[in-house]
């Protein structure tokens, strides 16, 4: 029971580290329509750059991460101003796919030849001592503790934003109908922008936690929690950001307790399987909307 | 018995009823008008007879069988082909293999004659080829059988859908305003052309059309929707001098 | 709705002269014949440049003016023209995007290898143990294609895409827990570890778990590549120019309108995405009897290898069936070729593929393309009088009148 109770607090921490990557997802796709395959390596390059600061340049971590976050912020605008802006009118979604698939495949191949295949320690940057519980017998690790509260407030702050500040109001309004927001006067383009602005910020924190919680850096780190992140969007349905939230916590509740009962081999297998059950059974996500096509 | 019975048919969207209990009975052989202002639920009708959509309430009778809540594919197999208001065509395909597709449930060899090439695969293919040309030289369409079906311009797209649509063999063809955004010429041709096809093929056609030129020329009987409810059925020179459905149009 | 006369007035000459066009080619007949045998020629094309290839390469070799390091590659590059044509039958062809076909290669590479070891002793002849291997790989590789796809194939674009993905990951991730031995009792698997086959002495482990297959016999040659490569070539060029390929296409093309005519969506979406993973599975056959020793990494049957093959498939051109061919060879050759250029293959995969979409796709792009194309500069050239804005009227007049 005990070891349960403390599978599921790991379960936890990891789960509100993909509800806040899930974020980036679920806000991208909400709005621009689109699966933002890079959305996992640029979590990897705010990892990369925190640890470059700290260790290389031993800067401070409180300058290091501001840093990151403007940094990965630059970084998501410029991938959709480049890569995907030019292709918002094509034809077929599968070509904004691919696209995303080649930047990702960029990032990934920039960092290995900056940084090698080699993976780097990362040393945790969160000072935070760990909890005792019930006589020790259980133990928070202060990383948890930090994920935990930090995921709260960036989706507490993210609702309130989109409930009550006007680019938010006008996020909604582009997620519901493009062509009519921009009749009503709101810059589409500028609201995709700062949708991809906020994921990608939030990336570079979920980069921080991430690999304070697995110290372990190699640019394929951001990969697959990016892949297993949209499960856990498109598991608590895509484009809601309460369904992130409840799809990355049962996400990584599912991953640790598969990982601790069944098999560490079979622990992606099971968060697949997830995907795939939710997709068969419920396409629409725990929380999300049915899309019916105009014929 | 009428070729087409639809009885009760209803469906709404939200609250909205977008088709309100419609009634509607077509004759073999006849060519029949669908009428009304925008957004009076035409194009949801076509989309109900093709299982695009399932009603709510209401029954669908296909010379005798019932075909509701039928899915498309069956449906089109039932008897009932389409075109799109739209234009929907295989844009990436030729013209020739357009229609085709349109044979496709009427010629038949597996999968295997056709990677293999056996003997059937040259006998179907063959005559596949003879009914697709009969069908593009009804639509004046032979010249181009190897053009992109995207290529076309707009006015042969339109024909196209119909020729692909008739190359299913149907029993009813419904044209989904085939004469939207053609001009005074085409248009007219368009008109003879559907005659053509209705005497030749011995079809029953349903259209929708905003053009009451062509309306008013080839329709023997009228429907008129308003606000998902039949205003008014009947011969076409009776209901277009209505003043009801005159109303409907134009306003009080 | 209100249109300007002078369109309508262009619009109604250019009817009136296809009409005289299509008058005078009556015999239509003839019209046809010239174009099918383009499209025959085009397939011969095709088939063509493969033994024509094969020959350049032995002709090299018997003059030793093929390095061993390029030699060695020769196998892979028709295990990567199999990948790609296959693969280009699904994004192509059927418009779907599946990012899982390195775990069809992985299931046809160890289900054939699985045989293959087995049956080393007991069918000596190898040709024939090949085949046998050949038919188990495609089998399996293309039944695993159908009981994906079934439930999977309804969902559309990117979400097929991902849990293609998944699927992939996880054939390949239970491969690598996988332990399968025999022994006198007959075969024992496991998930856990070699230990857990419970074995008798004389047994032996055949699927070491992330180990894989040791011992496979080597019975790829570039002989049987390149045969394997006609092989799938027919198969994909036949099933395109077939009733079957047309539905398939048509599905692609506007899936409410092949409804419409009576197309049995579900079914030929299944048969394009089976075929096309059994053909990976022949790719995978191909590639367990070129190795001694086969293992289920990330490098051979992850998501990696899966978006290898799909630089290939975009880079070639997208249903494009011998641009694949071409692509798969040039993109693999190239960094052996230059060398030092290793490092940066897969930036310089990344970089290609992203300026490929945007050339090939974005509305912009395509517009600037059409009007800069070389016909356009040799006038700004040497025809000073053309001026540009004519031109640029007369492109805009066109696609008005294509509307």
């Amino acid at each position: 029971m005990i070891s349960f109770i403390s599978y599921l607090i790991n379960g936890i921490s990891l789960g509100s580290i993909y509800a806040i990557i899930a974020l980036g997802y679920t806000m991208v796709y909400g709005i621009a329509k689109m699966l933002n395959f890079a959305h996992g390596d640029v979590i990897m390059v705010g990892g990369f750059t925190i640890f470059w600061t700290v260790s290389t340049q031993g800067m401070s971590p409180l300058i290091a991460i501001p840093l990151a976050v403007v940094l990965c912020t630059i970084l998501g605008v410029t991938i959709e101003y480049i890569a995907y802006r030019p292709l918002r009118q094509a034809a077929s979604s599968l070509v904004v796919l691919i696209t995303a698939i080649g930047v990702s495949y960029f990032l990934q191949n920039l960092a290995l030849l900056i940084f090698g295949a080699n993976p780097k320690s990362f040393d945790s940057m969160i000072p935070v001592p760990p909890m005792q519980l019930l006589d020790g017998q259980i133990t928070i690790l202060g990383e948890t503790t930090v994920t935990v509260i930090s995921c709260l407030i960036i989706m507490g702050g993210l609702s309130l934003f989109i409930k009550k500040s006007r680019p938010g109001q006008a996020m909604l309004a582009v997620s519901e109908d493009k062509g009519a927001a921009q009749l009503m006067g709101i810059n589409v383009n500028k609201t995709i922008s700062l949708t991809f602005a906020i994921g990608s910020g939030l990336a570079a924190i979920a980069g921080l936690l991430l690999c304070s919680a697995y110290p372990t850096l190699s640019p394929y780190i951001g990969s697959m929690p990016g892949i297993k992140a949209f499960v856990a969007a498109v598991f608590g349905g895509i484009g809601s950001i309460p369904g992130a939230l409840i799809g990355g916590l049962l996400l990584g509740i599912v991953e640790i307790l598969g990982r601790a009962y069944i098999s560490s081999q079979m622990a992606d297998v099971i968060v697949f399987l997830v995907l795939i059950l939710v997709l068969l059974i419920k396409p629409t996500g725990i929380l999300g909307k049915k899309l019916q096509e105009k014929v | 018995m009428a070729l087409l019975d639809v009885t009760n048919l209803s469906i709404s969207f939200g609250g909205l009823r977008a088709v309100d209990n419609f009634n509607i009975s077509i004759e073999k052989g006849s060519l029949y008008g669908l009428i009304g202002p925008n957004g009076a639920g035409k194009t949801t009708f076509f989309n109900l007879l093709t299982g695009v959509y399932k009603p709510n309430e209401g029954i669908i009778n296909l010379d005798g069988n019932n075909i509701t809540n039928m899915k498309t594919v069956e449906i089109n197999k039932a008897g009932i082909a389409r075109t799109f208001q739209n234009i929907r065509l295989f844009k990436e395909l030729s013209v020739l293999d357009n229609v085709k597709v349109g044979l496709h449930n009427r010629f038949h060899y597996n999968t295997l004659s056709g990677i293999l090439r056996l003997p059937s695969y040259y006998r179907t293919e063959k005559i596949m080829n003879e009914k697709a040309y009969e069908l593009l030289k009804v639509f004046d369409l032979e010249g181009e059988a190897d053009y992109l079906a995207a290529n076309l311009p707009y006015g042969k797209q339109r024909k196209l859908e119909i020729a692909r649509a008739l190359a299913t063999s149907p029993k009813l063809l419904l044209l989904d305003e085939p004469a939207a955004g053609m001009n005074p010429n085409e248009t007219k041709e368009l008109m003879d052309t559907i005659r053509f096809v209705r005497d030749e093929f011995d079809m029953t056609i349903l259209l929708i059309e905003h053009d009451m030129k062509l309306v008013s020329g080839i329709c023997e009987r009228l429907t008129v929707l308003n606000f998902g409810k039949v205003l008014m059925s009947g011969e076409t020179a009776t209901v277009l001098n209505d003043s009801r459905v005159i109303t409907a149009y134009l306003g009080e | 709705m209100t249109k300007k006369p002078g369109i309508n007035q262009a619009k109604a000459d250019n009817q009136v002269d296809t009409n005289i066009k299509s008058n005078n080619k009556n015999s239509n007949g003839t019209i046809k014949k010239a174009k099918m045998s383009k499209s025959t020629r085009d397939n011969m094309i095709t088939y063509g440049i493969v033994p024509i290839a094969f020959i350049i390469v032995q002709i090299l070799e018997a003059g030793n003016l093929i390095s061993n390091l390029m030699s060695g590659l020769l196998v892979s590059f028709c295990i990567y023209i199999i990948l790609a044509v296959s693969l280009n039958l699904t994004v192509g062809i059927l418009g779907e995007l599946s990012l899982g076909h390195a775990g069809f290669m992985c299931l046809g590479a160890f289900t054939s290898a699985f045989f293959s070891k087995c049956t080393v002793d007991v069918i000596t002849f190898a040709p024939l143990r090949f085949i046998l291997a050949l038919l188990i790989g495609a089998a399996v590789a293309g039944l695993a294609g159908i009981l994906i796809g079934l439930p999977v194939l309804r969902l559309k674009g990117d979400y097929l895409a991902i849990v293609t993905l998944a699927f992939g990951e996880i054939i390949k991730n239970v491969i690598n827990a996988l332990y399968v031995g025999r022994d006198q009792n007959g075969f024992h698997a496991s998930l856990k570890d070699a230990l857990s086959l419970n074995m008798t002495d004389d047994g032996e482990v055949i699927i070491d778990g992330a180990l894989g297959i040791i011992g496979t016999p080597r019975d790829s040659s570039l002989l049987v590549g390149v045969l394997l490569i006609l092989l799938t070539l027919f198969i994909v060029l036949n099933l395109i120019k077939s009733r079957d390929g047309r539905a398939i296409m048509s599905i692609r093309d506007n899936l409410i309108a092949a409804e419409s005519v009576g197309i049995n969506i579900t079914k030929y979406k299944l048969m394009a995405f089976s075929i096309s993973a059994a053909l990976a599975g022949v790719a995978g056959v191909l590639y367990a009897h070129n190795l001694n020793s086969l293992a289920a990494t990330t490098r051979n049957f992850g998501y990696n290898m899966s978006i290898m093959i799909l630089v290939f498939v975009v880079l070639g051109g997208i249903g494009n069936i011998r641009g694949s061919m071409i692509a798969a060879v040039v993109l693999t050759l190239l960094p052996e070729l230059l060398r030092g250029l290793d490092k940066y293959r897969m930036l310089i995969y990344a970089v290609v593929l992203i300026l490929m979409m945007l050339f090939n796709w974005s509305p912009k792009i395509v517009a600037w393309r059409k009007q800069h194309t070389t016909r356009y500069f040799i006038n700004k050239i040497f025809r000073r009088e053309l001026k540009p804005a004519n031109i640029d009227q007369n492109t805009a007049d066109q696609n008005k009148g294509g509307q």
